[in-house]
């Protein structure tokens, strides 16, 4: 079984750290092409800035597997200067702007500090505060004489912690998932031809996996991403009924996530393999919410396709919680599913 | 002149929630003990540093039982919020002073577990609409339905934490352009460090009348800090030093003053306008740039209630100008800082021994 140790943890602090705003994915995309490079046998990037990898398998024609993770991050734009360090900016990607005020930024390459600010609620009355504050009407302050230009990324300025069984971070969507592809590459199986397509802009539109499986064109895929938990409670008491997934129960298996019907043979082979080899899995709510899955489902002539997510809580948000348990089920559960991965599968 | 900023970091890194400001209080004392000449702590917590001033009785009539004393009050409590029950491991709260619950979700904040004496790092989390009741999921999420997940399991959760422990923002201080430097609870610590810098150029200035530095204590809540600490010092006059509001995103109007373009005078019932007076030639003479604060009513300051102690005592309120109050990204200009510093030792020096005696009302 592979091991979430202290160089896997780092790798992920440095990618959660990083800014990688859809459609602005350099940084992180320096960090994967160092990291595969000496594991891979071809590494190019696209033309929309995805790094594409092939690990070739052993054998006459070995099973063709593309595994998907995408670099970007939900984020903001700058796009209009006030002067006096005051910026205008937009949402990148589904961020509910009830998240955004009095929170710490960093705004473009070079990570320059900056603030969503609040008006005092002593100068605000009991009917201003039952109204939600609205995109529009907020700034990022750089301070008096801070600098950015317009068109910057944007993104929550918190840092990745590790605390008790949990890591505590922005970006764990799906930068958990771009560890897990990394190692998976660094422990290749030999039956497989392994495909990984590291993609871009899936918050906006999943427009890297887009032509990522079309370059590849697999015999089946799987998209590793980072989906909701909301096992919390109920302020009445009730029971939850609509967690999506719970914390530690180990990788979330899509059966179905709108409009995207996962192959059901893929689904029960990982269901199959996580029994045998005792590594804990959940199924995820069938519900809304995509992963890159549903626009490599529609490549070419069609790829079967599944998604496996390390359950988050707290999506889109300055910091969400992940267990390092279920990272490491995760990685274990691809892990072993590929190294049991035939032809066959697809014969059933 | 030294630079503030090491200290100021460090006393906004440390919590002191009003009613449990031992944390700041302990960096306080240790930074002022050796720029003052009595350093002791009232019976409710706050700091009071005592350094005397060279008057000789025998020189004036108000000095015939004891020197005249200006109290300069700087709150080192901060708002915050207590625990109210746990669930399943998720912490929930209520406020300690004024918070919009509109700036809380997302933001890290530092559970001071009492169970342990451990310090947890959290989140504040607004639940999904679907898990509160019917109708209360979108817009605006009151404060009662947020709470805290630390990462930790429930059990670990419940050894730890108990009912009524303080919770703390747990931004980290980061220095911003144009000298600013943002972090949460610079309300009131950024006047801390001010007073901190008049006691530093206090060092090298004479004054005649006595100086009490004082850290008050819950002024978030009650002013429990500035009522007893300026009935047992019994100053002659007494300046509460304080945060304003910075103009920014959403906050204009004339209760707001740019940042690093000086601090302000507060004009209304909470100043005693012959103090007013002395501090705005005292500004002038020294160049340092000032403006009015407008206070029609009360000034929401420590001088509220000092000015009510005994038989009455003339107060003065100055402010640092400060985006964002009450959130956990709040912003000052070091600048500010260090000229609100200076203009209390300017002000403290130029006290003469009948400087009380000059006041003439009509």
């Amino acid at each position: 079984m592979l091991s979430i140790g202290s160089p896997q943890i780092k790798l992920l602090e440095k990618l959660c750290n990083a800014m990688a705003v859809s459609g602005d994915e350099g940084e992180v995309r320096r960090i994967v092409l160092e990291e595969v490079k000496p594991y891979a046998d071809e590494v190019k990037v696209d033309a929309l800035g995805s790094v594409l990898v092939r690990k070739k398998g052993a054998g006459r024609k070995p099973l063709r597997v593309l595994l998907d993770a995408h670099m970007d991050e939900v984020g903001f734009m700058i796009v209009h200067d006030d002067g006096d360090g005051f910026y205008e900016f937009r949402i990148v990607g589904g961020i509910d702007e009830r998240h955004l005020v009095g929170k710490q930024v960093i705004v473009g390459k070079d990570h320059v500090p900056g603030v969503i600010g609040a008006k005092p609620i002593h100068l605000t009355d009991a009917s201003e505060r039952s109204h939600t504050v609205s995109e529009e009407s907020m700034r990022i302050d750089l301070g008096p004489d801070g600098k950015a230009k317009v068109g910057d990324r944007a993104t929550f300025a918190t840092k990745f912690k590790r605390v008790g069984p949990s890591i505590m971070s922005k970006s764990i969507d799906d930068r958990i998932g771009v560890a897990i592809l990394i190692e998976l590459l660094k422990n290749a199986p030999e039956n497989i031809e392994l495909c990984l397509a590291f993609s871009v802009q899936e918050e906006i539109g999943l427009r890297g996996a887009t032509v990522a499986g079309y370059y590849f064109n697999p015999d089946l895929a799987i998209a590793i991403d980072s989906t909701p938990a909301r096992d919390l409670p109920d302020y009445e008491g009730k029971e939850n009924y609509t967690y999506n997934t719970k914390l530690g129960l180990g990788p979330s298996i899509y059966p179905a996530h709108s409009p995207v019907i996962s192959d059901p043979r893929l689904v029960s082979f990982l269901a199959e393999v996580g029994t045998k080899h005792k590594i804990p899995y959940q199924f995820r709510q069938p519900g809304g919410g995509g992963t890159d899955a549903g626009a490599i489902q529609q490549a070419r002539s069609g790829i079967p396709v599944v998604s496996v997510s390390v359950p988050h809580r707290y999506t889109h948000s300055p910091i969400s919680v992940s267990r390092v348990d279920d990272w490491k089920n995760t990685l274990n559960l691809l892990h072993v599913a590929l190294q049991e991965m035939t032809p066959a599968l697809l014969k059933r | 002149m030294t630079d503030i900023l090491p200290f100021l970091k460090s006393i906004i890194s440390v919590s002191g929630v009003s009613g449990d400001e031992a944390p700041v209080a302990d960096l306080v004392q240790k930074k002022w003990t050796p720029l003052v000449d009595e350093i002791s702590q009232s019976r409710l917590g706050s700091i009071h540093g005592l350094k005397q001033g060279t008057l000789k009785k025998s020189e004036s009539k108000a000095a015939a039982s004891s020197r005249p004393s200006v109290m300069i009050a700087t709150h080192m409590d901060a708002i915050g919020m207590m625990v109210t029950r746990i669930v399943d491991g998720f912490i929930y709260f209520t406020n300690v002073g004024g918070i919009d619950s509109r700036v809380l979700p997302g933001t890290p904040v530092i559970v001071h577990a009492s169970g342990t004496k451990e310090e947890l790092y959290g989140v504040i989390v607004m639940p999904p609409g679907n898990l509160l009741p019917e109708g209360e999921g979108s817009g605006v999420i009151p404060m009662k339905y947020l709470f805290i997940d630390t990462g930790l399991l429930a059990g670990e959760v419940s050894k730890r934490v108990r009912i009524g422990d303080r919770i703390s923002f747990g931004t980290e201080p980061v220095e911003m352009s144009g000298g600013t430097v943002s972090g949460h609870t610079l309300d009131n610590r950024a006047s801390v460090a001010a007073l901190t810098v008049c006691l530093e150029e206090l060092q090298s200035k004479s004054h005649i009348w006595d100086l009490w530095a004082v850290a008050t204590v819950q002024e978030e809540t009650s002013f429990g800090g500035s009522y007893s600490s300026a009935f047992q010092l019994r100053p002659t006059i007494a300046i509460a030093l304080d945060m304003t509001f910075g103009k920014g995103a959403g906050a204009s109007g004339y209760q707001t003053f740019p940042l690093g373009k000086g601090v302000t005078l507060g004009i209304g019932p909470s100043v005693h306008p012959f103090l007013y007076k002395r501090f705005k030639e005292v500004a002038e003479r020294v160049e340092i740039p000032i403006a009015d604060d407008l206070m029609p009513e009360y000034s929401s300051t420590d001088a509220d209630a000092m000015q009510l102690i005994a038989e009455g005592i003339p107060t003065m309120v100055v402010s640092i100008p400060q985006r964002y109050m009450h959130t956990a990204v709040e912003l000052v200009a070091l600048k500010d800082i260090q000229r609100a510093g200076r203009l209390m030792a300017e002000f403290v020096a130029s006290l003469e021994a009948d400087f009380l005696e000059r006041i003439v009302w009509d």
